[in-house]
This record gives structure tokens, sequence and C-alpha cells, in this order.
């Protein structure tokens, strides 16, 4: 009988038929993933006069960047300007608080010798199984804490989370060893002298991970906006596309009163402004995407490695 | 350490303790306030599911106190409703779906990529496809539009092109559990197949090495080798999405149907139940009653389930 010689190459791979259909089909998939968000960018660039007449389009027959100069000139600039300040600010300000409360806890229930680990890290996981609701969150944050249309209301509930300590946590054990902790307690270094100059130095690349996934949450977050934020000062761009969409439904929903849809309409953005809006509210995302991608897999594959 | 020393420690105790480690105590204290405000005492706000709630204008705890106790009122109302059999119907309905199909598409997934040569065009299509799910439901349900819209989407233009008549997708309840399932599984099958194409890498190659020199072909490689050793990982993941059976993706149901109220049979779900119930009406009681029906029978079912598979694989359990 004939040898067959496997090499590692073999290991692991299709035949040369599978390997180009699955290809294939992979790609189309991977393709779908990213066309729309093409086809977003291509509609804000067409001229209103094409949307009417020829509707949505891969490729328009008039391209401009009207769009554009009305949302940072016209009389739309001062609402998307502010709408990106608040978006902006939030994001900063608010991983910098997540990451500070994250870092500091999770490195407290790492620590094997302090005797309340355990308590401390129930205390935080408990929140994994079980949910207050949409209710009672919502009752305690307007009438108890009274943070209803402030800045808080958007960074306080997602300022810390227990997915990001478990991360951090794992993160400390494997790169900071007890006995460097113990040798500068050794050399009389206080706790927090221990923590600013030994572990934080060591943690830069797990903060960064935590820090990604925080800053990205306050991003993309509309749902505290929706639920807390009535003032127009406080919009961020997620949560004025839900109310340019919501304005319109309800225009559309009433079209009796002619005459006030006409006004109304006139108030809203046009459709490539709109598609603009999405574009400027995502291009963030998606242009720094490719450089922390790795870091956020690193991260998930950490924080999903239990004890 | 020692034994002695151990010992010793062990007897110290609790006022030592708190004042040995003051400054761990103080470094955690901010995360726990935390957790207190945002945690366990909207734990406990849940009472409201069990009294005739009032705002008062003297603050939370004084509307608590005046409020009355109704007993399980609240909730004889919620299921008396029509409401609650189909919000019900439709959470989980829809997470079985979501569930069976993530797990189905994520896996193979999972495999083929694992299988295929050219591992930088893997590269490239796990950055691709991975990017639906950093963006959020809001600007996805205007990626939807462009296709949907009954007068400028690409799917009508398609659809009337071809001689057919144009479906206006925001009032035609028929389409949206499948536009639903596609667009769940479009957005995170990306981040679902990482963990899974991680630990197929994972497996040592001499398993497939021995059976290749058996004789199997790829089809068995993969039923006997692959699919076994990423058990115990399916199992941790199915116990956790279990526990958010009764969650249902309120940023996918809110956003993507555009509030539409010809659709409320097939797009009501606990989630935008609960949320029209505390922006639209004043009957806060109710809400919170379905509110906590909901964290309660999921907490139950992730406990369950866990408690299942502790039965069947004591190391694939979570706790």
């Amino acid at each position: 009988m004939k040898k067959e010689k496997i090499s590692s190459v073999n290991v692991r791979s299709f035949n040369t038929t599978a390997n180009t259909i699955f290809n294939i089909v992979i790609a189309l998939f991977a393709i779908s993933c990213v066309i729309p968000f093409i086809f977003v960018i291509i509609i804000s660039l067409t001229s209103e006069n094409s949307l009417a007449s020829n509707g949505y389009s891969f490729f328009p027959k008039e391209i401009s960047t009207s769009a554009y100069t009305y949302l940072f000139s016209g009389t739309m600039s001062t609402k998307i300007l502010r709408a990106l300040g608040v978006t902006v600010f939030v994001t900063v300000f608010g991983t910098i608080v997540n990451a500070t409360l994250t870092s500091l806890y999770a490195y407290v229930i790492s620590r094997s010798n302090f005797p309340y680990k355990k308590f401390f890290t129930v205390f935080a996981l408990i929140t994994m199984l079980f949910t207050p609701g949409m209710v009672a969150n919502y009752l305690v944050m307007t009438n108890l804490l009274h943070l209803k249309d402030t800045i808080w209301a958007l960074i306080l509930p997602s300022a810390l989370g227990p997915f990001n300590i478990l991360v951090m946590r794992t993160f400390f054990i494997k790169t900071i060893p007890d006995s460097i902790i113990e040798s500068a307690k050794i050399d009389g270094a206080t706790e927090l002298k221990i923590f600013r100059s030994i572990v934080l130095p060591l943690a830069v690349p797990g903060i960064a991970t935590i820090s990604l996934f925080a800053a990205l949450g306050y991003w993309n977050d509309w749902f505290n906006a929706l639920l807390y934020v009535q003032n127009d000062n406080l919009v961020p761009l997620q949560y004025l596309l839900i109310k340019i969409q919501n304005n319109l439904e309800y225009l559309s929903s009433n079209s009796g009163m002619s005459a006030q849809l006409e006004g109304g309409l006139a108030a809203l953005p046009s459709e490539s402004a709109r598609m603009a809006i999405v574009v400027i509210s995502t291009l963030p995302i998606v242009l720094t995407y490719p450089f922390f991608q790795k870091y956020f897999v690193g991260g998930l594959t950490i924080g999903g490695v239990k004890e | 350490m020692t034994k002695a020393n151990i010992n010793k420690k062990k007897k110290k105790g609790f006022l030592y303790n708190i004042k040995e480690y003051r400054a761990l105590i103080l470094m955690a204290l901010p995360g726990a306030i935390w957790f207190i405000f945002f945690f366990y005492i909207p734990v406990f706000a849940n009472v409201v599911a069990f009294k005739d709630f009032h705002i008062s204008p003297d603050g939370f705890i004084q509307s608590l106190k005046e409020s009355a106790w109704v007993g399980f009122d609240n909730f004889k109302f919620l299921f008396a409703s029509n409401d609650a059999w189909l919000i019900t119907r439709n959470t989980l309905a829809y997470n079985i779906v979501f569930l069976a199909m993530n797990l189905l598409f994520a896996i193979t997934f999972a495999i083929i990529m694992s299988e295929l040569r050219n591992k930088k065009a893997v590269k490239v299509y796990h950055t691709m496809s991975l990017l639906p799910y950093f963006l959020s439901w809001v600007v996805i349900s205007y990626f939807v539009y462009a296709f949907l819209s009954p007068d400028k989407g690409i799917l009508n233009q398609w659809i009337t092109g071809n001689g057919g008549t144009a479906i206006n997708w925001y009032a035609d309840p028929k389409w949206w559990p499948l536009i639903f399932v596609v667009m769940n599984v479009w957005k995170s099958l990306g981040y679902n197949s990482i963990i899974y194409y991680a630990s197929v890498m994972g497996i040592d190659p001499t398993y497939y090495e021995a059976a290749m020199v058996d004789g199997a072909n790829k089809w068995q490689q993969i039923k006997n080798i692959t699919i076994p050793q990423i058990l115990p990982m399916m199992s941790v993941l199915l116990i956790l999405n279990i526990g958010g059976i009764f969650r249902a993706d309120f940023g996918m149901f809110y956003n993507v149907p555009r509030n539409s109220g010809a659709l409320y049979e097939v797009t009501a779900v606990l989630d935008t139940y609960i949320y029209n119930g505390l922006t639209a009406t004043s009957d806060i009681g109710m809400t919170a009653a379905a509110g906590l029906y909901q964290s309660a029978v999921g907490a139950c079912l992730l406990l369950l389930a866990n408690l299942i598979v502790r039965k069947l694989d004591p190391d694939s359990s979570l706790f």
C-alpha cells in the first residue's frame, strides 16, 4: 500500500474544491457586513434630486456634498455640533471613570491575601445573575438619585460592569506576581503607592482593553439618553438619530394634518443629511476599528476563561 | 507561608482586618458603592411590583411608604391581559430561535474558518464580519431602512424592477420574524464565532494527524474531534445565554421596526412592553411586575441550566 504523506499543512485544511467554495461563502458574508455602511455613505453623498427621482442607489446619478455642508454650516449645525460634543465628552469622561473604578475594584479582588476578597468578588458577580429591571433602575435614577436630565445620567449607569471587572482581575492575577507586592511591602511601600507605581504601569495593556470596551459602550449608548434625557442640550448623536426617526414616524402617521407635515418636514434634515448623521456617528468606530479589534478579541478571550 | 503563620492569621479578628486592610477596602469602596446604587437598591426597589405605586413629591422613600401594599394584584392584572401571553410568547420564541441559529452559525463559521487554507484571508474575513457588532442598533436601523424603505429602498426597487409589486415592509407583520432572525445572526455572528474559533484553533493538531493516518475524512474529523472538543465551551455559553432567554434585545426590537404600530403583534417583547409601560402609562406597579417577572424567571432559568450542566459534566458548569 502506498503511504500517504501527512504534513502539518494538511491538518486543518479543506481540499481545493471545498476550500474555494467555502472561501466564496464566507467572503460573501464578510462583504455583507461592510456593504451597508458603504451604502449609507453613498446615500449621504447623493443629491436630494437624485434621491427623489431614483430612490437609494449604489450608483447615484448625481453626487453632492450638500448634506455635509448643511450639517456643519446650516441650521442644523448647532444641534449636530452639540450632540457631537455631548457624545465625545461622555465617551472620554465616562471611560476614565469606568477604567478607574474597574481597575481599583478588580485589583482588590485579585489580591490573594486579602481576607474579604471572596466577599467583594461575590458582591460584584451576583450582579451578573439577576437584573434589577428597567423600571426599578428608572425609579432609583429619577426619584432617589435625581439624575434625570443631567450629564451623570449618561455616565453613571455604565460606569462599572462585572464583565470588565472579571477581565481586569484575570489580567492582574496573570501579570502581577504576589512576590512583587510582598517585596514592595517589605520595603515599606503603602498599598496606594504599590498600586500607583508598581501595579498600574504593569497593567497598562489590560486597562487599554477595558477602556476600549467602555469607550465603545459610551459612544454607542442611546438607551440612557432615551430614558433619562429630555433636555435638548444633552442629546448625544445616537439619540439624535432616534429622535429624528421618531419625529418622522409621528409626522407620517398623522398625515391628515398636511399643513403641519410640510412645516414639520422642513424642520427635519433631508434624507441625505440623515444618512450623513449616521455616517458621522459611526465613522470614528469604523476608522479606529482595525486598530482596536486585536485588543478587543484578546480581552474577550480572557474574560471568557472561567476560574 | 508556614502552617503556624496561617493559624496565627486566622485568629486575628474582624476589627484587626479592617484596620490592616483599610487601604484595599477603601480602594474597592467606590465600586462597591456603585453596585449598591445601581444594583442592590434597584433590586429592592422592585417591591413596587407589590404596591399601588404613586410618586410623591417628598422623594422616593416617602413614595414607597405612602403607596399601599396590594400583594400580587399587579401580577394578576398583568397576566389577565392579552399582552402578557403575547409578549412572553414573542420573547421566548425569538430568543430560542436566536439561540439555536447563533449556535449553529457561529460553530459552522468558526469550523469553516479554521479549515480555510489562506490564513491571511481568514484574518480579513474576521475583521469584516466583526464590524456590525461594534455598531449600535440605532445605526443599523438606518442601514435596514436603506434596504427596506417602502418608496426608496433598494429591495422594493428590485422587486418592482422585476415586475413585482412593492411591499410596505414597515406595515406588513409577516416578514418581521425573518428580518429579526437575519439581523440578529448578521450582527452577532462575527462576535459569537470568536470564542469558538479560538477554541477550535486550540485543539491539539496531533488528534487530527492520528485521524488522518486512520483515513478519516474531513467530515469525520469535524464530527469526532472538533465538535466533542468544543462541547464544554458550547455548554458554558449556552448557560449564559439561557439566563438571558427572557431578556429581549431592546435595541433591535425598538429601533429596527421604527416603532411601527402595525407590527405590534410580532415586535412586542417583554422589554419593549416594559419600556412602553414606563413611558406611556402611569401604571408603574404593573410595569414593575412585568420587570420582576422577567428578572426572576431569567435568574431561575440560569440557575436551572447551570444545575443541569453540572449534573451532566461538572467541569463545564459556570459555578
